[in-house]
C-alpha cells in the first residue's frame, strides 16, 4: 500500500511540475500584456527607415493613455517637424503645419497605410490593446532565438475585424517579451515580420528598446524603431488628446 | 448583251431581288464586323499609348520591374538631358516626361478638417510647356466638363465622377497626400480648376492631372520623371520601327550594370499588350474568316438555287436553239451583275453603319465600372481601306462561283430529251 501511495505521489508531483513548465497560451500573453501594455506614458522615439535609396530618421515625442488615446508629435528632421497625429478610439487625425495647415482624418482601411513611408502602419504605431482582448493563444513549441529560450506561441484573432488574423510569436521564457514575430492575413499571407534587437528593464517590466520591422508587402530594407526614453505613469493633461492640441 | 441581261433582271424580280438582298446583307455584316474589330484594336492601342504606354517608353530598369507599384524612388533623374538627346536622335517622335503617382485626395471643410477623402491616381504631365502636345494628346480641352484648364502652378484637373463623389467644385482647395521619392510623406495643397471626363473608366474613377513641375516639387523629384514617353508625331504606331529604335537605344546601355540605367520598351512590351493585341487580332481574323466562309456558303447556295430554279427556262432556251455556252455565259454575267449590285449596296450600308459606330459608338460605361483595362468607355468602329473590300470581294465571288457550278449542268442536258422533260 505504501508503495502504491509513493508511486501515486511521485506521479502527481511530476504531472504538476510538467504542466508548470509549459504554460498555457493564455498565461503567456497575459505575461506579455503585463510588460507591453501601458496605462499612460510619454516616450521619445526614433524611427530609422531603410529605403531603397538610403536611410532617414524621424524623431518624435509620444503620449499614450490606455488603449484608446495616443498623440505623436514629430520633432526632427526639419521637414517633419510640427507634424502631429492624434488617435482617439478608432479615429485618427494628422496635422500638417504651415503652409499646408490642415487636419486630415485617417480612418477605416487608411489606418493600415504606412506612416511616413515606414514599415509601420498607423494601427501598428498607436496600438496599445491587450493581446488577451484580441487573440486566442496556443503554445506550440520551444526554440532558441538570439541565444535565449523562447516559447513559440500562435495567436488567432477572436474577431474578424482584427488586422492581423494570425500572429506567431517567439516569447522569451524569462522576460516574457516577444523576440520575434510574424503577422499574417486571414488568407495565411505573411504581412509583417519584426525582430526585437534590444530590450531594457523599467519598473519591473521588460520593454523593447530597439526593434526592426519589415512590411513584407514592400521591398524596403525595414524600419528600426528605437525607444530613446520612456516615462511610465506620466501625468498627461486631458487637453493633450484633443484636436485643439494638434494646431498648438 | 449587258443591257439585255439588266432588263431581264429588273423585270424578273424572282431572279434578282432575293439574291441581291442576301448578298447585300452578308456584305453589310462583314463590313460592319470587320470595321468594329478594327476600331476596337485601334482604340486599345490609342488609349494605352496616349494615357499610359506611349509608342515607346523609357524607365529605369528597376522601375520597369515594379512599374505597377509606381515606385517613384526608382524614377529617372536628369530627364531633360535625356529628352534632348532623344529629340535629336529620333525626331519623328514626340518625347515627353510624365510622373505617375498614387495617394489620397482630401477635401477640407470650412475649418480645414477632412470633409471627404478618396484614393487617387495622379498623372503629372507637361501642361505649361510651349511646344507640349500633352493637352491635345490627353484630349483635355474637349474632355473638360466644368471649369478651365490649369493656367498656373498648383492648379489641377480631376475627373468629373471623382469630383461628384468627393462633393467638391471648381475653385475648391484640395490636399494631396502621397509619398516622396525618398519614401517620406508628401503633402501639398492644390486648387481644383476644372473637371474632365476622360472616357476611360480607370481614369474616370479617380484621377487627377497636374503639371509635372508641381509634382516634381511635391514629391522631391527635381528633373525627375517616372517615365519618358515617345509618341510618333504622325500618331500611327509602327511596331517594326518601334522595335528597331528600342534595340538601338538599349544597346547603348547593354553593359551598364546599374538598376537605375534607362531602359526603353515598346507599347507591346507593356501590360501584356503584345499578347493581348495578338490575341484580339487573331480572334478578330478568325471571326471575320468564319463569317466570310459562312456568308460565301450561303451566297454559293443562292447561286446554285438560282441555277436549279431556272432549270425549265434553260430547257426552253436550249429547245429554241440557243447555244449551251452562250446560256452559260449569260448566267455568269447575270451572277456578276447580281453580286456586284448586292456587294455595292451591302458595302454602302455597311460603311454607313460603321461610320455611325465610328462617330457615336456604343456606350459601355456601366460594364467597365470596375474594369482596370485602359480602354475607352465607348466602343467604336474604324473604317479603313480594307473596310471597302473586305465584304465586297466575297460578295461578288461567291455568287459567281455558285452560278459557275450550278451552270455546268447546262452542258449535261441532251437536246433529244428536252421535250420529254418539258412535257413532264
Amino acid at each position: 500500500m505504501k508503495i502504491i501511495l509513493a508511486f501515486t505521489g511521485i506521479f502527481i508531483t511530476f504531472t504538476i511540475t510538467g504542466f508548470a513548465q509549459v504554460p498555457s497560451g493564455t498565461d503567456v500573453i497575459k505575461e506579455i500584456d503585463k510588460n507591453l501594455v501601458l496605462d499612460n506614458a510619454i516616450s521619445f522615439t526614433t524611427m530609422i527607415i531603410h529605403g531603397r535609396n538610403g536611410s532617414r530618421s524621424i524623431k518624435s515625442k509620444n503620449w499614450i493613455e490606455g488603449k484608446d488615446k495616443a498623440f505623436v508629435e514629430y520633432t526632427d528632421p526639419a521637414r517633419e517637424k510640427g507634424k502631429k497625429m492624434l488617435k482617439l478610439g478608432d479615429q485618427l487625425w494628422n496635422y500638417f503645419p504651415e503652409p499646408i495647415d490642415r487636419i486630415i482624418t485617417i480612418s477605416g482601411h487608411l489606418l493600415r497605410q504606412s506612416v511616413m513611408g515606414s514599415d509601420l502602419s498607423y494601427e501598428d504605431i498607436t496600438e496599445n490593446r491587450k493581446l488577451m482582448d484580441m487573440y486566442n493563444a496556443k503554445v506550440t513549441g520551444s526554440e532558441r532565438i538570439n541565444d535565449r529560450n523562447c516559447y513559440v506561441v500562435e495567436l488567432t484573432a477572436k474577431r474578424e475585424d482584427i488586422t492581423y488574423y494570425r500572429r506567431k510569436l517567439w516569447v522569451d521564457k524569462e522576460r516574457w517579451i516577444p523576440l520575434k514575430e510574424e503577422r499574417y492575413a486571414k488568407s495565411g499571407k505573411p504581412l509583417k515580420r519584426s525582430e526585437l534587437l534590444e530590450v531594457f528593464s523599467i519598473e519591473n517590466r521588460w520593454y523593447p528598446k530597439r526593434m526592426l520591422h519589415h512590411d513584407l508587402m514592400q521591398n524596403g530594407e525595414g524600419t528600426e524603431y528605437i525607444i530613446e526614453s520612456i516615462i511610465l505613469h506620466a501625468s498627461i493633461s486631458e487637453s493633450q488628446f484633443t484636436k485643439a492640441a494638434l494646431k498648438k | 448583251m449587258i443591257k439585255f441581261l439588266l432588263k431581264g433582271l429588273v423585270r424578273d424580280r424572282h431572279r434578282s431581288l432575293f439574291p441581291i438582298l442576301i448578298v447585300s446583307f452578308g456584305v453589310l455584316l462583314t463590313t460592319v464586323l470587320y470595321s468594329f474589330i478594327n476600331g476596337e484594336l485601334n482604340d486599345l492601342i490609342d488609349s494605352n499609348a496616349r494615357f499610359d504606354t506611349g509608342h515607346l517608353k523609357i524607365m529605369t530598369r528597376w522601375y520597369n520591374t515594379l512599374a505597377s507599384q509606381m515606385p517613384n524612388d526608382l524614377a529617372l533623374t536628369g530627364s531633360e538631358k535625356l529628352m534632348l538627346s532623344l529629340r535629336n536622335k529620333y525626331p519623328d517622335y514626340d518625347w515627353t516626361a510624365r510622373i505617375k503617382f498614387v495617394g489620397l485626395l482630401d477635401v477640407p471643410d470650412k475649418n480645414g478638417e477632412t470633409k471627404a477623402q478618396n484614393p487617387v491616381f495622379g498623372l503629372a504631365v507637361n501642361l505649361f510647356g510651349k511646344n507640349s502636345m500633352e493637352v491635345e494628346r490627353l484630349n483635355l480641352g474637349k474632355s473638360l466638363v466644368r471649369g478651365r484648364m490649369p493656367e498656373k502652378p498648383r492648379e489641377i484637373l480631376i475627373s468629373e465622377e471623382f469630383a461628384k463623389r468627393m462633393n467638391t467644385g471648381i475653385g475648391q482647395p484640395i490636399t494631396l497626400i502621397s509619398t516622396t521619392s525618398s519614401g517620406a510623406m508628401a503633402v501639398q495643397n492644390f486648387i481644383v480648376c476644372g473637371t474632365v471626363k476622360f472616357g476611360v473608366a480607370v481614369m474616370d474613377r479617380g484621377a487627377m492631372i497636374t503639371d509635372i513641375s508641381d509634382i516634381q516639387f511635391t514629391l522631391e523629384m527635381p528633373d525627375g520623371a517616372s517615365e519618358i514617353l515617345g509618341l510618333k508625331k504622325n500618331k500611327f504606331y509602327d511596331p517594326a520601327e518601334a522595335e528597331k529604335i528600342k534595340i538601338d537605344f538599349n544597346s547603348a546601355f547593354i553593359h551598364a550594370n546599374n538598376q537605375y540605367s534607362p531602359l526603353m520598351v515598346t507599347l507591346e512590351d507593356q501590360n501584356g499588350l503584345g499578347e493581348y493585341l495578338d490575341y484580339i487580332n487573331t480572334v478578330g481574323l478568325i471571326i471575320v474568316g468564319i463569317f466570310l466562309v459562312a456568308m460565301s456558303v450561303v451566297l454559293l447556295n443562292t447561286g446554285l438555287m438560282s441555277g436549279i430554279r431556272r432549270y425549265g427556262e434553260v430547257g426552253v432556251r436550249l429547245a429554241l436553239g440557243e447555244a449551251k455556252d452562250r446560256i452559260y455565259k449569260s448566267m455568269l454575267y447575270e451572277s456578276v451583275l447580281i453580286g456586284f449590285a448586292g456587294s455595292v449596296i451591302g458595302t454602302c450600308f455597311g460603311l454607313a453603319v460603321a461610320l455611325y459606330l465610328q462617330e457615336f459608338g456604343i456606350d459601355i460605361t456601366e460594364t467597365l465600372r470596375s474594369s482596370s483595362i485602359m480602354m475607352s468607355n465607348i466602343l467604336r468602329a474604324r473604317i479603313s481601306v480594307a473596310s471597302f473590300y473586305i465584304g465586297f470581294i466575297p460578295g461578288l465571288m461567291a455568287t459567281l462561283i455558285g452560278t459557275t457550278f450550278s451552270g455546268i449542268q447546262i452542258f449535261q442536258r441532251q437536246t433529244a430529251s428536252l421535250f420529254k422533260e418539258l412535257e413532264a
